[in-house]
């Protein structure tokens, strides 16, 4: 039996609401029907004039072999973040999961990157692989292995990537320590006793049931990797080499506030606006049917 | 009660005095983008201004480095609280020009001050990068260089090289980087500033067109082409020298000086304007050498400006306005201009200044700071060496940088990469000329 309440009239509900849809018309739909309407225009810098230029910015930008590579750099990237942190983490939070002593003391050591703003962190990696006084890079080189991000696309990626997924692990790390925590002791001993290995029942038993929160990590590290990893790339490589490390976010920001292009920056946050909304569905409608609650 | 209400009076009317005399100082605001050594030799001038009169206030505020102070101070124009004075860096001079009512000229606000200024005694050939073709100074000269070749005469030595020897053409610097290499110098060349010393300043330097129409100075509809024989054939060769180890790549902007202070790299590349931190820092003797440059060209002719102009944004009060062409009447002044000049190694900027630096035998005591004056200076200048006035050129610089990143880690030939970065950067010329018709 499903309990329901009704509220008389429509001003109270409405009142209650009313905070919610401020926030999300102040938040979202003003910025986002800015963004529509300067997508339209193209301005110069100083806002001294503009003019009506239709879906130009579009073509502009469609025709752009570089802003399209930077969608698979974006997949690779946010692919490779998502992935990683969130094994290692998945990983640490099964080991701190079997501690018996200390387990207090690992479980603060290894919640403690997340308390770094990006920025900082990528401040950190980008001194331990500085080409000139950098430890990594030394140690490296000392091993005959030319390291240099600045010029070499690859290494520069594996850069931002690991930088990126460091402070997360952490987060990924809570959330699946919490989760392993609340599965009943019973099942899993259950399962010991019918002679299941710890990889057997990890397997057959964690990960299932593990899933809603591995679901919830999912979006929210893809969530992470499309936009809140401005700071590491910002630091550590501007995008480059060759935009090598340009993700979509990072080139609406360097178009529209480095190069003074406003038109063509709405027009990329109009296209990343509708690509993170089919992200969004096809999350929810596709992998959230896999998931047990 | 009487005596209470008189206390107040003299009070209100006291604050009001003290009010009035604290008001009476003009406050205006300068944004710019020196830090360290020259952030130092920046504020000293300020408050030399400051002390020197009783009127005016400057405060000078950093934020960023170039393209960060430029973009700031759009960003602000638009909102409405921008700064009186921003410093703008030659590349971002086209962009300024263009955006008519976002500043006050030079000569129309010296003029509304009552300031007495001379445009004629700017060197012309840095003064002539901000004044329009009709002689109208738009913008007031700060900080010029142009790029020289540094020399570590000790890693020379090592390298067994005659630190006096010949490195006029790039052939000659070729075959002193070949010694180099074998003798296991880790770093034989290095350089800062790619697009602006090895296809800016290279171009005006060969006398052959960076872009058609004289260079942008002739029209918004002016395309890139830098993409020539003697182009390709530079940037190739820099490509080879990377990939055989002799040229190391250390960054888009200046991070190779780092290196060469440190007493790394044999051969730099880099503005006249390294002089400040490399005397400060260097523990070898060094060397200044004009820029090498190819045999069987039109070159040397001469090298053209780097470094920026400081801009009076519109806006403001008539009695700020005042005080920003006072103190920038107070910039131009010989006795500063001629120490900037030797503090730093920027060029001179007005011929008084050389004038001056010269008499005070500066130059006999610093040898090699003469060079950079000497190579600006040394012909008549051309369509293709008066200088570039392009759009959206931070931007482009970014695009040749990027190609370039790929000659030199030897995913591309040169051929390839400099088409590209024409085809990129006459998009963005084309867009430019359109949001600025």
């Amino acid at each position: 039996m499903e309990k329901r309440v009704f509220f008389k009239g429509w001003w109270l509900p409405a009142l209650l609401v009313a905070p919610q849809l401020l926030i999300s018309f102040v938040f979202f739909f003003y910025p986002s029907g800015q963004a529509i309407w300067n997508s339209l225009f193209l301005p110069d810098p100083f806002g001294l004039k503009t003019e009506f230029v239709g879906l130009d910015n579009f073509r502009f930008l469609l025709s752009d072999p570089y802003y399209l590579a930077s969608f698979k750099t974006t997949i690779i990237f946010s692919t490779a973040v998502s992935v990683s942190s969130m094994a290692l983490g998945l990983y640490l939070a099964a080991l701190a999961d079997r501690l018996i002593k200390g387990a207090g003391v690992y479980q603060t050591l290894l919640i403690w990157p997340y308390a770094i703003a990006p920025a900082i962190a990528g401040v950190l990696w980008l001194f331990m692989f500085n080409g000139n006084i950098g430890l990594a890079s030394y140690y490296l080189k000392a091993l005959g292995y030319e390291w240099n991000h600045t010029l070499k696309g690859d290494q520069a990626m594996f850069l931002v990537i690991l930088a990126s997924s460091w402070g997360r692990i952490s987060y990924n790390f809570l959330f699946f320590l919490a989760g392993l925590q609340a599965i009943p002791k019973s099942i899993i001993e259950a399962a010991a006793i019918d002679g299941a290995s710890f990889w057997k029942r990890f397997g057959t038993i964690v990960v299932p049931l593990l899933s809603p929160i591995t679901f919830f990590l999912l979006v929210v590290n893809i969530v992470y990797a499309f936009f809140d990893t401005f700071g590491v790339i910002h630091t550590i490589t501007s995008g480059g080499p060759e935009q090598s490390t340009t993700i979509l976010v990072y080139k609406v920001f360097s178009d529209g506030f480095v190069s003074q292009d406003l038109g063509s920056s709405a027009a990329q946050s109009v296209i990343l606006l509708v690509l993170v909304g089919i992200l969004t569905v096809i999350q929810f409608k596709y992998i959230e049917r896999k998931v047990h609650y | 009660m009487k005596t209470i209400k008189a206390i107040i009076a003299s009070l209100a009317l006291f604050a009001m005095f003290a009010g009035t005399s604290a008001q009476a100082k003009v406050e205006i605001q300068w944004w710019h983008a020196f830090g360290g050594r020259l952030g130092e030799l920046l504020d000293e001038q300020v408050n030399k201004f400051n002390a020197s009169q009783d009127k005016y206030t400057v405060v000078h505020t950093r934020k960023g480095n170039y393209s960060e102070t430029l973009n700031a101070g759009i960003a602000a124009f638009r909102a409405g609280q921008h700064p009186n004075i921003l410093m703008v860096f030659e590349v971002g001079t086209a962009s300024l020009m263009a955006a008519k009512g976002a500043y006050v000229p030079m000569y129309q606000l010296m003029k509304d001050a009552g300031q007495r200024f001379n445009p004629k005694g700017f060197v012309s050939a840095v003064s002539g990068y901000y004044t329009t073709t009709d002689g109208k100074m738009l913008s007031m000269p700060y900080n010029s260089s142009t790029p020289v070749l540094w020399v570590n005469k000790d890693l020379m030595k090592k390298a067994g090289l005659d630190p006096e020897m010949d490195l006029s053409t790039w052939k000659k610097v070729g075959n002193a980087l070949d010694a180099a290499k074998a003798k296991g110098i880790d770093m034989p060349f290095c350089t800062c500033w790619h697009s602006w010393v090895h296809l800016e300043n290279f171009s005006a330097y060969h006398n052959i067109p960076f872009a058609t129409k004289s260079n942008g100075f002739a029209g918004l509809d002016t395309e890139l082409a830098f993409n020539s024989p003697v182009h390709i054939k530079h940037i190739q060769t820099l490509g080879k020298w990377a990939q055989e180890g002799k040229f190391k790549y250390m960054g888009r902007r200046n991070e190779a000086g780092k290196n060469f202070r440190a007493g790394e790299c044999m051969l730099m590349t880099e503005s006249s304007a390294g002089y400040a931190g490399i005397k400060k820092e260097a523990k070898f003797d060094f060397a200044i050498r004009h820029l090498p440059y190819y045999g069987g060209t039109e070159a040397p002719q001469n090298t053209i400006i780097g470094g920026s102009s400081l801009w009076a944004l519109s806006g403001k009060s008539k009695e700020e306005n005042k005080a920003t062409a006072a103190f920038l009447a107070f910039l131009s002044r010989t006795d500063i201009q001629a120490k900037w000049h030797q503090d730093t190694g920027y060029l001179g900027v007005t011929t008084a200044a050389a004038k001056a630096t010269k008499k005070s035998g500066f130059y006999k005591s610093n040898p090699g700071t003469d060079l950079a004056g000497i190579q600006m200076m040394r012909n008549k200048v051309t369509q293709n060496s008066k200088g570039l006035r392009l759009g959206s050129f931070d931007q482009i610089r970014g695009i040749i940088d990027e190609e370039m990143e790929g000659v030199y880690n030897g995913t591309k030939t040169a051929q390839v990469a400099l088409d590209s970065a024409v085809k990129r950067g006459n998009v963005l010329l084309r867009r430019f000329e359109r949001a600025n018709k």
